[in-house]
């Protein structure tokens, strides 16, 4: 150590060791546990509120991504609904329509079907004597294309689907779906139970068991469409259902309007999938803005409850830095002393705000019974973030302490 | 303070000499002049007192000498070292070294112990770490508050509290040793306790600046320098 006494002597610039500046920094933090721990809660909050914000927001878009599966992923709908307004423009879909879309590669089948007008005629089956019971039913009667089954992925309960030979001939089979032949009372067809449409006789071929897509079809009578066109003036079919390949969704979207109406495919409309990244996109998009505000504010109050109270921090221990400024510190140490409480105040908020933040995700994603899904760089950013805040916080109230006069300070008790 | 008295032969520069030295304090239109043409010569180990009425400049003067301030005008040397040619950071250094305070109010931290408010002075003195806490303990034995070393501050009474200072103030073995007013805040006997306890410092070496109302300091004194409307009036 140069002696100080000696006029010779080099006389250097007042020093302070890194680990002197920490603990100094600390003991000041620990001087006042409670206030030090409310002004902690400023940033705690807007840290916890914004890694809550981002991790539900990336869980949530996560899991209805999930959600989004692969029956969905696999449907295309063509229609000729024009929608609300679309009366006029409304086009016949061709009778072979499901027939040119499943030529297309990544078809995997498609059914085209549409409601048969029967003129309010009442459909029932062979009359049970039983004056009580009602034996005629108004019912929704489909015709389709033989494919549609598959189209949809229906299941029979029993017997068997009608063909296109049923179709071509005009044959009077029809098929139940479950809720209609429960009102009819027809639950075998191994001896061909017949219905009657009005006065027309459809021998019953099949009953389903269920469908994934068009739950529409399950109380329906559903009929050949070649029957339909003979025996009730049925023009077209209104949808198209596609079963496709995963991931070809886009592609036959584009195509299956060009294959059924290849001069004027605008007039149709075709509902696909959603993109799974757009829709991910979407969502967190949704949360985040609006919560991302949320958590910037509580954040910025955070800060300004930092601000104040190391202000009035140092307010209160002007007599602190008179006695430190005679002690040798010079302006830079009283300001990187009061700097790093600020900072440190900001950081240990930022370790609990994540803490919470995270536990929170946790918790939400538990009651819900999702995957949390967490960013890496959260649980490091989150605390940072928290730092930086509690330094900048402590930028006007340090540069305030260093500039006090120790001759002014030390008068201040 | 081992090593000046060995250099005492060598015609050591006295520790403060203040040539003309003036302070003059502007706010506004008023201008203040509380040091006019102050000289002043201290030597190594003497015991002064500087009294006066309040606004004769004792503080003023008290401040100056500390490095706390720099005078408006005059020279003022510490050590032989023109201080005026230093910069902040190097006033700094040389308070830590060479200075220690001991104020009417005491200023220690109430939330550390007296240990810690000893040591708050070899933080910024460039002390090796591991010789902290023996130079602190030392300091203390040497105050008599060797027992006492954990106790908070605001458990002791005033001359306790102004004998931590006082160790606070020489654990870093400071050439001078400036009090304002420190009997001020004290009754009559722990004020006395704490004026034997300045001769037995000054009578190891250390040179003393005593700013004072109570005549008390002054008998204990080698040397009063009197102060009225900014002048030194006696400097014996």
């Amino acid at each position: 150590m140069t002696d100080p006494t000696d006029p010779t002597g080099r006389i250097e610039s007042a020093r302070m060791g890194v680990r002197d500046l920490m603990s100094e920094s600390i003991a000041g933090i620990f001087a006042r546990p409670a206030r030090t721990a409310l002004t902690v809660l400023g940033t705690v909050l807007g840290i916890g509120a914004l890694v809550a914000t981002l991790g539900v927001a990336r869980t949530a878009g996560n899991q209805i991504v999930g959600r989004f599966d692969e029956l969905a992923a696999t449907s295309v709908v063509v229609t000729n609904d024009q929608g609300f307004f679309g009366g006029d423009t409304r086009v016949a879909i061709p009778a072979d329509a499901a027939e040119r879309i499943s030529r297309l590669n990544g078809v995997v089948a498609a059914g085209s079907f549409g409601s048969v007008d029967v003129a309010g005629a009442l459909v029932r089956s062979v009359p049970i004597p039983d004056p009580l019971a009602q034996t005629e039913f108004q019912m929704t009667v489909y015709a389709a294309s033989p494919g549609l089954l598959d189209a949809v992925r229906g299941e029979l309960r029993t017997g068997r689907f009608f063909d296109t030979g049923h179709s071509q001939r005009g044959d009077h089979v029809a098929v139940l779906g479950p809720g209609a032949a429960q009102r009819l009372n027809i639950t075998r067809v191994d001896q061909q139970p017949v219905i009657f449409i009005g006065e027309e006789v459809f021998v019953v071929t099949g009953i389903i068991e269920d469908v994934l897509r068009q739950p529409g079809l399950l109380n329906a009578v559903i009929i050949p469409e070649g029957t339909a066109r003979a025996n009730y003036e049925f023009s077209s079919a209104s949808t198209v259902q596609i079963d496709v390949e995963v991931g070809a969704a886009s592609l036959i979207a584009g195509q299956a309007a060009v294959a059924v109406y290849p001069d004027q495919p605008g007039l149709l409309e075709v509902q696909k999938p959603p993109e799974p990244e757009d829709l991910r996109r979407d969502v967190e998009g949704d949360v985040n803005a609006l919560f991302l505000v949320l958590g910037a504010v509580s954040l910025l109050v955070g800060a300004i409850g930092i601000a104040n109270v190391t202000l009035v921090s140092v307010l209160e221990r002007v007599g602190e830095i008179g006695l430190r400024r005679a002690l040798g510190a010079a302006r830079r140490h009283i300001a990187a002393q009061f700097l790093v409480e600020s900072t440190t105040m900001g950081l240990i908020g930022g370790v609990i705000g994540a803490s919470f933040g995270v536990l929170l995700i946790v918790t939400i994603s538990a009651t819900r019974t999702w995957t949390p899904v967490l960013d890496p760089w959260m649980p490091i950013g989150a605390p940072l973030l928290g730092a930086v805040t509690g330094l900048l916080a402590g930028l006007y109230p340090a540069v305030r302490a260093s500039r006090l006069e120790p001759v002014e300070a030390l008068r201040a008790i | 303070m081992r090593k000046p008295m060995k250099r005492a032969l060598m015609a050591e520069p006295p520790v403060v000499e203040l040539r003309s030295v003036q302070r003059r304090f502007s706010a506004g239109d008023v201008t203040v002049e509380a040091l006019v043409d102050a000289n002043l010569v201290i030597e190594r180990g003497d015991y002064v007192a500087v009294v006066g009425p309040s606004g004769s400049g004792k503080s003023t003067m008290l401040n100056l000498v500390g490095l706390l301030d720099r005078p408006t005008d005059g020279i003022y040397l510490f050590d032989g070292i023109d201080t005026n040619e230093l910069s902040e950071g190097q006033r700094a250094w040389l308070r830590s070294r060479g200075i220690g305070f001991v104020f009417q109010s005491f200023h220690l931290l109430s939330h550390r112990s007296v240990l810690e408010n000893v040591l708050l002075s070899t933080i910024y003195n460039g002390m090796p770490r591991a010789g902290r806490i023996p130079a602190a303990e030392e300091a203390l034995n040497r105050v008599g508050l060797g027992h006492r070393i954990d106790f908070s501050p605001t458990s002791l009474s005033g001359g306790e509290r102004q004998r931590v200072a006082i160790a606070r103030a020489i654990v870093t073995r400071p050439a001078l040793l400036l009090c304002d007013e420190p009997t001020g805040n004290l009754d009559s006997s722990t004020g006395e306790s704490v004026l034997s306890l300045f001769d037995e410092l000054r009578a190891g070496g250390l040179t003393l600046i005593v700013v004072t109302h109570d005549d008390a300091v002054s008998l204990h004194a080698d040397r009063v320098v009197h102060m009225r409307d900014g002048r030194v009036e006696t400097a014996a």
